[in-house]
């Protein structure tokens, strides 16, 4: 997946003069999970560039140069380090088209890694997309795959209100199945690892269905897609498993034909459960399709803790958690 | 290692917490404040390095004496036909405050800020720039969009959020946006515009521009954290900025001592920052007009960014919601020892024979006939409240560039609403 967003980044650098890369060690050194590595060399360095150490700061500077007419990338080296710039963020670029009567606007991508099962404790794995899908003027895309990494940060990049990308660290190498004591694959071989060449996009608000099925609908995104698709293969359930791609703007047709073909539904997202996006999607599938429902729409999330580093796969909405969800829901 | 018994013999620790020197009642006497000679400071070169303007920091520059001189190395030497322009301006955006504050008294709209005594920080400033550098305000600046030409009748309208309004009612009043004046979309968050001018003035210099930012705030607002990351990335970059800190002493009811005033000035701050400074009476528009010229000269050479403090006083309350005699002396806008700008520049006009008494009250009839001619105009597209607004779906619209289904969905809500609420 890193890969794949090196070269979404590197084809918009080269398709568009517009767009900006800026972000703390993203420059010389090519940033610490290598997605803007040989950027600078190849582009320059007041394309892409380092910053000093200020959240706020990198998201302000980002603002102001859309209002000019750029097209800025930031990158927040971790999303739990995202706080210092939510105001930059929620008062300024997700309202500046609205209160200017879209005189001016914030065309930025605001790239950060994010999810848990890497060992990071507390602040290396946090899972804060509920915090933007809640503000309105921002848009919200969270990929499960190279293959969507590209062609939605291409999308992301192009599309000219703010965007907040998040991209599941745990993935970057490989897909992660959720079974943590077992070696981790890379990506060579997976079918969302298929990466064109070249410039593709993927439209934002566009769900993809992973595995058409009758028994059930479960809705993920990031890495919890494959953990997802890990428990209902090994369990035998004939689960549709939709990957929203785009929280904001969601899309609802792909959900609600969904769940009335299945009449059931499964939520399943990393972040804490209490006011997640989660508790949204529950509420959109109950108001929409509630007579179909065969059985109560059933949450599997993170616990409402801190991310904890030792109990790490305690912590983390695993096999187990989902397995139990899962037999809940037949069983009703 | 100290244990806690070894400490019994020290003295406690203190807090303190500041205090404005006169409270509603007090005598005010603002002898304690050291205001130099005009004309006595140094005028270094546009592009010296940053630590050269540290004795500036502390200083206060001057143009204009006691008689309506100009001296010293900073009169900026104006035709007579600028100064006037000056001088019209500023009386402009008087007028047009006294009219909007009386418009929210008699319930034309729900709120209004003057910047009465601060006049000269905004109006010639702008005259000091050219008119495409981007200018990011705070709210008090309306003196720069009046400088610019912006039509009264458009700033009544936003003030009125009625069906003229080009923001379409979505703002509070005066929070005012032109793309076309260069003049940023005013943010109710104090602060936030400081990191955007830096933003704006780096891609100006990415893209090998000639444009430069110009920024406002506060002397309160310093203290946010945008603040710090602005002059951080301004000095790194090199930016082609001018950050203008308006000093009127008040915060709302906190003294600038609450934003760190009792041990420093806030000019002094730049040098921290390896940025220039310059600390002048805010009060003086042609003081003002320099330092703004120096500063822009500076960062119109690439020799980087400027901090300036205009040191002046907030002459009225923050706003209509406000009653500053609850917490300072009425005294103190009187004895105020840097006096009236507008007062200061009539004064130096009609010294230099330019200018006459008559001169001055004909145009301040004029332009009092002027804002009342635009504000009724306005007010044919209604005022507050009156019906005379955007329609339904425009508070939909511009979220994002095209409407989600859940805002088309809530949009069809709102205008059901409408139907039943106010039937046709």
């Amino acid at each position: 997946m890193i890969e794949a967003i090196n070269d979404a980044l590197d084809i918009m650098l080269e398709r568009d003069p517009d767009v900006i890369l800026l972000g703390e060690d993203i420059g010389y050194f090519g940033g610490v999970f290598r997605a803007t590595a040989g950027l600078q060399q190849k582009h320059g360095k007041t394309r892409v560039f380092d910053t000093p150490i200020s959240e706020g700061g990198i998201i302000g500077v980002a603002v102001g140069m859309g209002a000019y007419g750029l097209r800025p990338v930031p990158e927040i080296q971790f999303a739990d380090y995202i706080y210092p710039g939510l105001d930059q963020l929620i008062s300024e670029a997700a309202r500046l088209r609205y209160r200017s009567a879209g005189e001016f606007i914030a065309p930025m991508t605001v790239r950060s890694p994010f999810g848990g099962g890497i060992f990071g404790g507390q602040t290396h794995s946090q899972s804060p997309e509920a915090l933007f899908t809640h503000v309105s003027g921002l848009k919200t895309v969270v990929p499960s795959t190279p293959h969507d990494a590209k062609g939605l940060l291409i999308s992301a990049i192009e599309d000219n209100d703010p965007v907040i990308f998040f991209e599941p660290k745990r993935i970057y190498n490989g897909p992660f199945d959720g079974y943590y004591d077992k070696p981790t694959k890379p990506w060579k071989g997976h079918p969302g690892a298929r990466v064109p060449e070249g410039y593709y996009s993927i439209p934002l608000g566009k769900a993809h269905t992973v595995r058409s099925g009758s028994a059930m609908t479960v809705l993920a995104y990031g890495t919890m897609v494959h953990v997802a698709e890990a428990v209902c293969r090994d369990k035998g359930v004939d689960a549709e498993i939709i990957d929203l791609r785009t929280l904001v703007p969601l899309d609802i047709e792909a959900v609600e034909n969904s769940v009335e073909k299945t009449g059931r539904c499964l939520v399943v997202h990393e972040a804490t459960r209490t006011s997640g996006f989660g508790a949204e999607l529950a509420a959109l599938v109950q108001e929409r399709c509630f007579y179909h429902l065969e059985a109560p729409v059933e949450r599997v999330t993170g616990f409402d803790t801190p991310y904890p580093h030792s109990l790490e796969w305690a912590y983390f909405p695993g096999p187990i958690r989902i397995g139990e969800a899962i037999d809940r829901l037949m069983e009703a | 290692m100290t244990k806690g018994e070894d400490r019994k013999n020290r003295p406690g620790l203190s807090l303190h917490v500041p205090e404005p020197k006169f409270r509603p009642g007090d005598k005010v006497d603002f002898t304690h404040l050291a205001i130099p000679e005009a004309g006595d400071q140094p005028r270094p070169d546009e592009s010296c390095a940053a630590s050269e303007t540290f004795p500036l920091c502390t200083d206060l520059v001057r143009v204009l004496d006691d008689e309506g001189k100009a001296c010293g190395p900073w009169d900026p030497r104006l035709s007579p036909d600028r100064v006037r322009a000056i001088l019209r301006d500023m009386a402009l955006v008087r007028a047009f405050d006294e009219r909007m504050y009386r418009g929210q008294r008699q319930g034309k709209t729900s709120f209004y800020m003057k910047s009465t005594g601060e006049e000269a920080t905004s109006v010639a400033a702008a005259h000091a720039l050219a008119s495409d550098d981007m200018v990011f305000p705070s709210y008090r600046q309306q003196g720069v969009l009046i400088a610019r030409g912006y039509p009264l009748i458009e700033m009544v309208n936003q003030i009125y959020s009625n069906r003229g309004d080009k923001l379409k009612g979505r703002q509070l009043p005066i929070m005012y946006s032109s793309r076309d004046h260069s003049f940023f979309s005013i943010s109710g968050n104090l602060a936030t515009q400081l990191p955007q001018a830096v933003g704006w003035a780096m891609a100006s210099a990415i893209r090998h521009d000639s444009r430069i930012a110009a920024t406002w705030i506060g002397e309160g607002s310093t203290a946010e954290g945008d603040f710090h990351s602005a002059l951080t990335f301004a000095t790194v970059y090199n930016a082609p900025v001018v950050f203008n800190i308006v000093n009127n002493q008040w915060a709302i009811s906190s003294f600038s001592g609450f934003a760190g005033a009792e041990r420093t000035t806030f000019a002094a701050r730049a040098i921290g920052y390896g940025v220039a400074g310059l600390r002048v009476d805010g009060n003086d528009p042609l003081a003002v007009y320099a330092a703004q010229r120096w500063a822009a000269d500076r960062a119109r050479s690439n020799a980087g960014p400027t901090l300036i403090e205009f040191f002046t006083y907030r002459a009225e309350g923050h706003s209509t919601s406000d009653d500053p005699s609850a917490y300072r002396s009425a005294q103190e806008r009187e004895e105020w020892p840097l006096g009236d700008p507008i007062m200061r520049l009539k004064n130096h006009l009609i010294a230099l024979g330019e200018w006459t008494e008559e001169q001055h009250a004909e145009m301040d009839r004029e332009l009092a006939e002027r804002v009342k001619a635009a504000t009724k105009e306005a007010e044919e597209n209604g005022i507050l409240g009156h019906g005379l607004h955007h329609p339904f779906h425009t508070m939909f619209e511009d979220v994002f560039e095209k409407l989600p289904w859940n805002l088309e969905e809530q949009s069809e809500q709102a205008i059901r609403e409408r139907n039943i609420k106010w039937p046709e």
